[in-house]
């Protein structure tokens, strides 16, 4: 019986959760996952919580993804945007990737937002990371908005960041 | 001048092995490498091949290079990837339980089996005598031979 339990639940816990893919697609607005993580480079650590308030462009990258490479742009474009109308910021988690690499990423990319470091993946389980890139788009009040698993484009991002900032 | 010559040369003949020790590494990649895991392929890292396992690779290297031991170097893998580059658990501390637990469970079931065969042997004859001569009431056994008188 036991073992049953333990299959069932190894069954269970392999299987893809797209329990928040499906709410966003119905339009609704699930609560965002939060954790304290530690800050990529400097001191201290960041969360999606801390950012209440403001909407949050949650960018999951790693210094060996060529897909988080092309992207680079269109986050940069979205900070800009952000910090520009004083809406909010875009926060980056580090995925698999060592500080060294991803400090060299940032320095090569011109990244300017702030980066934290997701050792563990917990934040990744939580928000059911498939691959690399993945970004989240979270509202003023701590929900997600928009969300896509893989590469962005300028449009997806100009129309989710006008659907969170309203 | 020849006192100034010997004085380098014995100078140099006590520094170079003392050199050479400090300079050699105290670990190799693929000593490293068969112990922790490729995080984002989830095999050994030794037989993963992806661009995220040639990042490992060459930070394995560089810690090498630094003249880190295994135990470092495994202790920095943690610190940048997390538990879960570890394809052994630890030996001490929460790892230890992964390698308790199952010798725990061998010896629980060594010892049942030693307390309970001998019992079970002792039981089983009287049992089975038991069992294969069940007292019949004497209805039943008239019914018997009756039964057994139609098919004779």
């Amino acid at each position: 019986m036991a073992l049953i339990g333990l299959l069932a639940f190894g069954l269970v816990s392999r299987s893809d959760d797209t329990s928040l893919d499906q709410a966003v697609a119905r339009g609704e607005r699930p609560v965002a996952a939060s954790r304290e993580l530690p800050m990529l480079g400097e001191a201290g650590t960041r969360s999606v919580a801390d950012l209440r308030g403001k909407v949050v462009v949650l960018n999951f990258w790693a210094s060996w993804c060529e897909p988080c490479k092309e992207e680079a742009p269109v986050l940069a474009a979205a900070q800009q945007r952000l910090q520009r109308e004083g809406a909010g910021t875009v926060l980056g988690v580090t995925w698999d990737d060592s500080t060294p690499d991803s400090l060299k990423f940032v320095a090569q990319q011109s990244i300017d937002y702030p980066n934290v470091r997701d050792v563990g993946k917990k934040l990744a389980r939580e928000y059911a990371l498939k691959g690399l890139p993945e970004t989240f788009v979270i509202d003023a009040r701590g929900r997600v908005a928009a969300l896509y698993r893989g590469q962005i484009s300028q449009r997806w991002m100009d129309d989710a960041l006008d659907r969170a900032i309203g | 001048m020849r006192r100034a010559a010997l004085l380098w040369a014995l100078i140099a003949a006590l520094a170079g092995p003392a050199i050479t020790l400090g300079a050699a590494p105290k670990a190799s990649l693929p000593d490293v490498e068969d112990e922790v895991m490729c995080t984002s392929c989830n095999v050994a890292l030794n037989v993963a091949e992806s661009p995220q396992a040639d990042r490992q690779r060459e930070l394995i290297r560089s810690l090498i290079a630094q003249g880190m031991d295994k135990r470092q170097i495994k202790a920095r893998l943690v610190s940048e990837y997390g538990e879960d580059v570890l394809a052994l658990p630890d030996s001490s501390g929460v790892g230890l339980t992964a390698y308790a637990i199952p010798l725990g469970l061998v010896a629980l079931l060594a010892a049942a089996l030693a307390l309970g065969l001998p019992r079970w042997r002792r039981r089983s004859p009287a049992g089975i005598g038991d069992n294969a001569a069940p007292k019949l009431s004497d209805e039943e056994t008239r019914r018997l031979d009756d039964d057994l008188g139609r098919y004779a």
